[in-house]
């Protein structure tokens, strides 16, 4: 099988570590990856600002970057999401990029539904030994409908998973937002952390590289003893034998 | 209502930062989506799902023919003996109502709970008229005694403590202090009763309009609402012009919508009919009736297809409850009657674009808002749609995105053109980043607009290496196994 990783602007320039993560495992389930250099960014951050010509001519550009791909896995439910339900909305009133569009969001795939359902390799990883919490990403609950897969995937890794409470709610990122916001958004994100660390596990793991950056933004500068991970990396850490 | 949405920074700032406030917002929003997730859970696969498609649909279909269901409320209303008034803005509105009362000589009024006539600032009208307007939904009495406006739109006071309610109660009723819940409400009942006995006119909202049958349903848990519209000589309803549904058939579908997403009950306390004033075989009820439809902007939605959806609204608070930003800012933050998810949408559409810039914004577009709502809204596409027309720059309307924000934007545009022109905005980056990284954080962040992630968290730096870099030199030639 063969996949191409769209590694998202996010990893491309701050956690590359989640990109090699992604791959490892991918290679590890026997998935032939590639990664086609032109791709930059899925043009997210401008649709979401209400910059509509931006964003086509970000996703124009991913039309072509990905044109030939088999499978296209993106380790982001926020860039899935835009790949494979808002380009259709933009390219709306254009039969040929709709069609396109239509193309690249049945190949697009977030890492965690394509190794359960696409590659049906839940069980890749093993020996994860720790603790840890899923925060759903809100694109990948809500846009994808994603929430049993990381949590499977996590599991048959060797986690113990331990839910915390109001998973399913908003860290307060919403990229623009954040930085808008802060005091809106920090209030969210107050509450997430006090439900990770309410749970006691090492580690919380998520599928966003958006809610990545936020979480472990404050737990850095907070200075709180739980990591918080992409999914990939607990994976590619279990496969290297490594706990939380 | 006075608008005050240009404030939302401070008020929303403020909000955050009240200890009392963010108990009672946990406290109550927290109950009600437990309460309605509990209510939910009843509904075998996906039946709740088909109710509200059901529900959409309908809405989608009386709103696409309004013009044909408002003539037929007038003429069901006239049939039955009751007066229909189309009022086209709030100011109007108010006025028809004042005429009303003054034709009935009413020199007091008691309204049950219509957010309508906040739009109208129907108290502050009535008194300047001479008239004592008195709220009788609970909550909405202790917002008026207090002078304050509506925090939520099904649960108006509760932000306001048991103390005090009752520092409120001693200050107008000269009651006797307490913390007792049943004794508040027994001091509120036993002044009400008498407000209910001696009043001019009533003047209620409608949660649906039957366009049918002419009736006016209203749905209430304290039974207030069916004595506003069945003791006073008088009845005015006031109703926004999209709260029309077609048939009595339809009723029973919202009824089972609206409560639970409410509150998370299967049924209100009451749910009153009121089709006209008392015909001749009646022992009671108003000898007049009146119905008030008030555009206020609505027809501007309607006319926007982008947007129209937006009118299928029930009023029934479960976006609010369920978002997190309402959750942490409360409704008064939004400066104006509507608050949550549903009125970061409207507010602008309704109060003009310009004075509440903040709110399409103000949301991380998590989505929870619009898998609860029982009628579908698709409420994160409508606030993008919001923040398109801004940016873009409506020609309608002024543009409020600052220059600043575009020409990041405009930034962020080219350095995303190719994977050359991204490597060369990144090597820069990582130039101009190493005075403020200190073990593998920066703490501020001096770059305008993005300074505001730096209050309390960590900006990650950019990597020594690109990911494409590392596939290059590494990943590229490692076979996969
Ligand atoms: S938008 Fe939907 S969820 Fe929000 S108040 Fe209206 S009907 Fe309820």
């Amino acid at each position: 099988m063969r996949a191409a990783l769209c590694a998202t602007c996010l990893v491309d320039q701050f956690f590359p570590e989640v990109g090699e993560a992604v791959v490892a495992v991918l290679r590890r389930a026997g998935v032939e990856v590639s990664f086609p250099e032109e791709q930059t960014c899925c043009g997210q951050v401008a649709f979401n600002g209400g910059y509509e010509r931006e964003a086509r001519e970000a996703a124009l550009r991913f039309l072509d970057v990905f044109d030939g791909s088999e499978h296209v896995v993106v380790p982001s439910g926020s860039c899935a999401s835009m790949m494979k339900v808002f380009y259709l909305e933009l390219f709306e009133d254009d039969p040929a990029l709709l069609e396109r569009a239509r193309s690249l969001s049945e190949r697009t795939h977030e890492f965690t539904e394509f190794m359960v359902n696409v590659v049906g390799d839940t069980a890749a990883a093993k020996g994860f030994e720790g603790k840890v919490t899923y925060h759903d990403a809100c694109h990948s609950l809500r846009e994808l409908r994603i929430s049993a897969e990381p949590r499977a995937l996590l599991e048959q890794a060797g986690a113990e998973v331990v839910e915390m409470q109001d998973s399913d709610r908003c860290c307060g990122f919403g990229g623009l937002f954040s930085v808008k916001y802060p005091h809106i958004s920090t209030a969210i994100l107050e509450e997430k952390l006090a439900n990770i660390e309410a749970t006691g596990a090492d580690a919380v793991a998520t599928t966003d590289c958006g809610c990545l950056m936020h979480i472990r933004g404050a737990m850095s500068r907070k200075g709180m003893q739980q990591r918080a991970l992409h999914v990939a990396e607990a994976l590619a850490a279990a496969n290297a034998g490594e706990g939380a | 209502m006075s608008v005050r949405t240009a404030q939302f920074r401070s008020a929303s700032a403020q909000a955050v930062a009240d200890p009392k406030l963010q108990t009672a917002l946990e406290r109550v929003m927290g109950h009600f989506t437990e309460a309605r997730a509990h209510a939910i859970e009843e509904f075998p696969g996906d039946s709740w799902e088909q109710l509200r498609e059901r529900a959409s649909a309908i809405k989608a279909h009386t709103l696409e023919h309004l013009d044909y269901y408002l003539e037929l409320v007038d003429k069901s209303v006239t049939r039955n003996g009751g007066h229909v008034h189309f009022a086209a803005d709030a100011e109007e509105a108010a006025r028809i109502v004042l005429d009303i009362a003054k034709q009935a000589e009413a020199k007091q009024v008691i309204k049950s709970k219509s957010m309508v006539s906040e739009e109208m600032e129907l108290n502050r009208r009535f008194e300047e008229a001479g008239v004592e307007p008195v709220e009788t939904d609970l909550g909405e009495y202790i917002i008026q005694l207090a002078g304050e406006t509506p925090f939520h739109i099904i649960a108006p006071a509760m932000h306001k403590s048991r103390q005090e309610v009752s520092a409120l109660f001693q200050q107008w009723l000269k009651s006797a202090p307490t913390n007792e819940i049943k004794q508040l409400c027994a001091i509120a009942r036993d002044a009400l009763r008498e407000k209910f006995r001696t009043a001019d006119m009533g003047v209620s909202g409608a949660n649906f309009v039957v366009a049918e049958t002419g009736t006016v349903v209203l749905v209430t848990n304290e039974g207030n609402g069916r004595m506003t519209t069945s003791l006073p000589r008088v009845h005015v309803a006031i109703s926004g012009i999209e709260k029309v549904i077609p048939a009595i058939e339809d009723v029973s579908l919202f009824l089972r919508l609206l409560p639970r997403s409410a509150t998370g009950q299967r049924i209100t306390s009451y749910n009153s009919f009121v089709s006209g004033p008392r015909a001749q075989s009646d022992e009671d009820g108003p000898e007049e009736f009146h119905l008030v439809l008030v555009d206020n902007g609505r027809l501007n939605l309607l006319r926007d297809p982008e947007f129209r959806e937006a009118l299928k609204c029930i009023r029934c608070g479960a976006c609010l409850n369920t978002c997190p930003v309402y959750r942490k800012i409360g409704g008064h933050a939004y400066g104006w009657v509507y608050s949550g998810p549903i009125g970061a949408v409207i507010t602008p559409m309704l109060t003009g674009v310009k004075g509440a810039k903040d709110l399409p914004y103000a949301s991380t577009l998590c989505g929870a808002c619009r898998d609860v709502c029982p009628v579908k809204i698709d409420l994160p596409r409508l606030l993008l749609r919001l923040r398109q027309r801004e940016a873009e720059g409506d020609p309608a309307r002024e543009r409020s995105s600052t220059w600043l924000e575009r020409m990041l934007m405009g930034r962020w545009s080219n350095a995303v053109k190719t994977r050359e022109a991204m490597e060369r905005s990144a090597r820069l980056g990582r130039f101009l980043q190493r005075p403020m990284e200190r073990s593998g954080r920066i703490r501020r962040l001096p770059v305008p607009v993005l300074s505001g992630w730096s209050r309390g968290r960590d900006f990650p730096p950019l990597a020594r290496k690109s990911f494409a870099q590392v596939w290059r030199e590494r990943l590229a030639q490692e076979p996969s196994e």
